[in-house]
């Protein structure tokens, strides 16, 4: 059973046309990545599925109905949840207050509570910071405050925009270990990264977007060993 | 002064602020009574400006526009202009809600606006509030125009009007300690609602939203809805500051509304500490307190020093009143007195 399903998904930035009809399906409990350059539409992609743009044409089905006139704010509640390029963090609330801001959307507040304490337990690093302001974090660690407040709101798919982005390569296998262990328990996630050797290793499927278009797709290790992407991705 | 007890200190709190007006009284005289009066009229607008400025974020130049509002309403229903005379209880809800209206049309068409841009358009709105009011007395005479309306009735609930003096157990108690009360009970009630939006889930998303929209988006949060309902609640409590203005003095007049009204309440708000309801209403106290003081202190003090008054009194209190809100800035950026949040990340902002 598909979860996300993506059928000719067109979206027009000022006239330039940034997605030329991609496609693509998620199913329940996948991790899949999209790679691909600076500039192929990644983020926007990404954007589109969280409705902070408006495709200009294409169907997105989530759960077997239509995303398409479904406000953002509603689709975080649905149970779809982004982690913004950049992270997009508060920086000036506490590490506490943003992961509580995570759970916005949730009403129960003794649920709310284990919730906090489960991320702690996740990121332990978090524990410790938890009444230290969030921008005064590094950036890892700042990841790590997104990654966990994406999941307060107890995400069904997690979508991740550049986890990697400018982090400090312990810091990267840190967090593509906690992106496997938020897989491990059951939430389904589409992993943006410009970084492909370690997404396609971390994801079982994978889609290559090239300029507003997709022109690879299917299984990770594959899409790993193809000619194509080593080329292209991998410097080989 | 510190109690430890919260209740004692509820009790002391309350006990000063009802004899209050018999001490300003006694002390200084019956026009500071009605000083004490508008005091907590600012209040209350400082308060409302509070939620659009200090809880969501959103610099709002125009703010008078809305006390203008429940202002003219209220005396437009209750004064000889129309004829109208209809009570209290009726035309202040009114008010009320036609500035919460009027705070929607402001917030709808500038929702993607922020910062300086959101201040333009909200200083034009303002200024075209002032405007019409001056001018709607042609071709039919709505608003009186510049020379306002006069005669407007005094708040009055039932029988009971807070326009003249009662005789209580042999005690004489004025029109100027009654507004006292009554602007009191209003001002309580704001200061209330306030702090339940402050620590509620709408308070939560303020602050997501004044830190950084796009993420408070990703979070869940209707920004369209939740902005529009700061501009909403502002407004309202700026519209039952203007009733209660209009019914207390009896006269109004587009003049009452400029700018400069709009800036003085910002004034109190950033001066007294931006988000913190205590720092609000000690920036409301002092900006209304200390300019009068101003008025009367100035000449006499030149006279005794100098033998003659050398710089105008009127003057010299804008002179004074530019020079503390700069040294307050210098040296207590988030206010005199801020909300923890806010001194604590003016405090990272120096240490990065």
């Amino acid at each position: 059973m598909n979860l996300l399903e993506v059928k000719d998904l067109k979206v027009t930035y000022g006239g330039i046309q940034s997605l030329k009809g991609i496609s693509l399906t998620i199913a329940q409990g996948e991790l899949v990545t999209l790679i691909g350059s600076n500039g192929a539409g990644k983020t926007t992609t990404l954007k589109a599925l969280a409705g902070l743009l408006h495709p200009a044409s294409g169907k997105v089905n989530y759960q077997q109905q239509s995303l398409l006139q479904i406000p953002a704010h509603q689709r975080v509640a649905s149970g779809i949840s982004l982690v913004p390029e950049g992270r997009g963090i508060f920086a000036r609330l506490t590490v506490e207050e943003n992961l509580l801001m995570g759970a916005y959307v949730r009403s129960d507040k003794a649920e709310t509570a284990t919730d906090l304490e489960r991320q702690y337990v996740l990121f332990p690093r978090l524990a410790e910071r938890r009444s230290q302001l969030a921008g005064t974090l590094s950036g890892g660690e700042q990841q790590m405050v997104a990654m966990s407040r994406a999941l307060m709101s107890h995400p069904t798919l997690l979508m991740l925009d550049e986890p990697s982005m400018g982090l400090a390569p312990l810091m990267v296998e840190k967090i593509f270990e906690t992106i496997r262990d938020i897989s491990a328990q059951g939430v389904t996630i589409l992993l943006v990264e410009q970084n492909a050797k370690l997404a396609l290793e971390a994801a079982q499927r994978g889609y290559v977007l090239e300029s507003g278009a997709i022109t690879l797709s299917g299984a990770a290790s594959e899409l790993l060993g193809s000619d194509a992407v080593q080329r292209a991705y991998l410097g080989a | 002064m510190k109690l430890h007890r919260p209740a004692n200190r509820h009790l002391a709190l309350a006990a000063i602020l009802l004899v209050l007006p018999f001490i300003i009284d006694a002390l200084f005289g019956h026009g500071w009574v009605r000083i004490a009066d508008f005091a907590l009229l600012y209040i209350m607008l400082a308060l409302g400006l509070n939620i659009v400025v200090g809880y969501a974020g959103l610099l709002d130049l125009g703010y008078i526009a809305f006390f203008a509002v429940g202002a003219y309403t209220y005396a437009l229903l209750g004064s000889p202009q129309f004829g109208l005379h209809w009570p209290m209880w009726v035309t202040l809800p009114l008010g009320a809600i036609i500035a919460c209206i009027f705070g929607v049309l402001l917030g709808a068409p500038t929702l993607k606006l922020r910062g300086d841009y959101l201040a333009i358009v909200t200083l034009g709105f303002g200024e075209i509030i002032r405007i019409f009011l001056n001018n709607l007395n042609a071709p039919v005479n709505i608003t009186n125009g510049p020379q306002g309306i006069s005669g407007i009735d005094a708040l009055q609930v039932g029988g009971f009007s807070f326009g003249e003096s009662h005789q209580w157990l042999g005690v004489r108690v004025d029109d100027v300690h009654l507004h006292y009360y009554l602007f009191l009970a209003f001002t309580l009630l704001v200061i209330f609602v306030s702090r339940r939006l402050e620590d509620s889930r709408i308070g939560r998303a303020w602050v997501a939203i004044r830190e950084d929209e796009v993420a408070a988006s990703a979070m869940g949060i209707n920004t369209r809805n939740i902005k529009l309902l700061a501009f909403a609640m502002g407004a309202t409590f700026g519209g039952i500051s203007g009733g209660l203005f209009a019914g207390f003095q009896g006269f109004v007049s587009p003049e009452s509304f400029s700018l400069m009204e709009s800036i003085m309440i910002l004034c109190m708000v950033v001066l007294g500490g931006m988000g913190n309801i205590g720092g609000v209403v000690l920036g409301g106290v002092l900006l209304v307190a200390l300019p009068e003081l101003f008025r009367h202190a100035a000449g006499p003090v030149q006279q005794m020093l100098l033998g003659k008054v050398v710089v105008d009194p009127e003057s010299l209190r804008m002179l004074m009143f530019g020079l503390a809100l700069i040294l307050v800035m210098l040296w207590r950026p988030a206010g005199l007195w801020p909300s923890t949040q806010r001194r604590r990340e003016l405090n990272t902002e120096e240490g990065a």
